[in-house]
């Protein structure tokens, strides 16, 4: 009986795995599930995703955010124009009062660059975000394939 | 309405789309000449001789693919986001093929040959599935494989570096090296398979 039950939770919590959602908070900004994908051996750069949410009434900025996994971290949004793909860096993200940026419907990433290490599905890793008026904030990256919420649609079942 | 009459509307018709399509591709209309940065990948512009090398450091040239399709993209390791995105899709969609996916070869194309080193792609290419080759060439090799695709690409510096602007699609070639159109991964992943499979079947 326990065995089984403790075969269940182990399973429940295997399932909801690294991709769980977490969220951190700074002042009236809410940091939504900042996601990485997993990088390739000797990639010089890797992504991260996540949704800022503005409960305040003015508008914030992320101006800054860097990761001791990292050499420097920029924010870039990416643009498919005619056919060509570019990316073009993102100075002080605006985030509106009651909005909330969702760096992967608008194109947005943070661009790691130069990480320490290959990062692999499952691995956390640290970065510092800096709000202009929310301050700075500590929140942890999840490296996993896919945005949790996107997770179902990936019907292929064997992953990338 | 007669048929006569129903016959000279349906002329007309013809001759107006016609028209517009002549014109639209002769670039004559206001805002469909292309510029030197539009990117064409019409049959008539897509193929011409190319010679790189691959992560196993094979030379690979159009001769050389001939007789089996395959599928060409464009890119390059410092790319964070559409690359190795597009990687990971391939290495799925190659898994999804089946057997069928023995017969395709996905290329992909760095346009930074500077910072993507053969040592470079053969690291990075472990991740991905291993019938995807990684190519690269000197400036002027590049410059060619860009151009016998219709594809394209440009140096962008950046605070503290530079970027790369590139072709982004994934553009299919028959086993005949003819031009059989593109791959947007964003398209429904039935439509992507669909084509694949047709583009393999013998």
């Amino acid at each position: 009986m326990f065995r089984r039950t403790a075969a269940a939770l182990a399973a429940l919590i295997a399932l909801a795995g690294p991709s769980l959602a977490h969220e951190f908070k700074a002042g009236t900004i809410e940091i939504g599930h900042p996601w990485s994908r997993p990088t390739p051996p000797s990639a010089p750069v890797a992504s991260g995703y996540m949704k800022l949410t503005n409960t305040g009434t003015e508008v914030d900025r992320l101006t800054a955010i860097s990761s001791p996994a990292a050499e420097r971290a920029d924010i870039h949004r990416s643009i498919v124009e005619n056919g060509v793909a570019s990316m073009r860096p993102v100075e002080a993200l605006a985030i509106e009062p009651g909005a909330t940026v969702d760096f992967e419907a608008e194109k947005l990433h943070v661009m790691f660059i130069g990480p320490d290490r290959q990062l692999k599905d499952g691995e956390r890793f640290p970065a510092t975000l800096v709000f202009e008026k929310a301050g700075a904030v500590e929140v942890e990256f999840v490296v996993q394939r896919r945005a949790a919420e996107e997770a179902p649609a990936d019907h292929s079942g064997h992953g990338g | 309405m007669s048929g006569i009459k129903l016959f000279r509307i349906a002329t007309w018709v013809a001759v107006a789309v016609l028209g517009g399509i002549l014109l639209a591709s002769s670039g004559w209309l206001p805002g469909t000449r292309p510029t030197p940065e539009s990117v064409a990948t019409g049959t008539a512009r897509v193929g011409g001789p190319f010679t790189l090398t691959s992560h196993k450091g094979d030379a690979v040239d159009n001769a050389k693919l001939a007789g089996k399709p395959y599928l060409v993209f464009f890119g390059f390791t410092h790319c964070p986001d559409i690359c190795p995105t597009t990687l990971y899709e391939l290495t799925n969609l190659m898994a999804d093929l089946g057997p069928a996916a023995d017969r395709l070869t996905p290329l992909f194309i760095t346009v930074d040959p500077e910072r993507d080193t053969q040592t470079v792609l053969a690291e990075y290419m472990t991740a991905f599935d291993g019938r995807i080759l990684a190519l690269r060439g000197d400036k002027a090799a590049t410059d060619a494989a860009v151009k016998a695709f219709a594809a394209y690409y440009r140096k962008v510096p950046t605070d503290g570096g530079y970027t790369m602007d590139h072709t982004a699609g994934v553009i299919l070639i028959d086993e005949e090296g003819r031009f059989a159109g593109t791959l947007d991964l964003h398209e429904p992943r039935e439509n992507v398979l669909a084509k694949l499979r047709r583009l393999t079947a013998a």
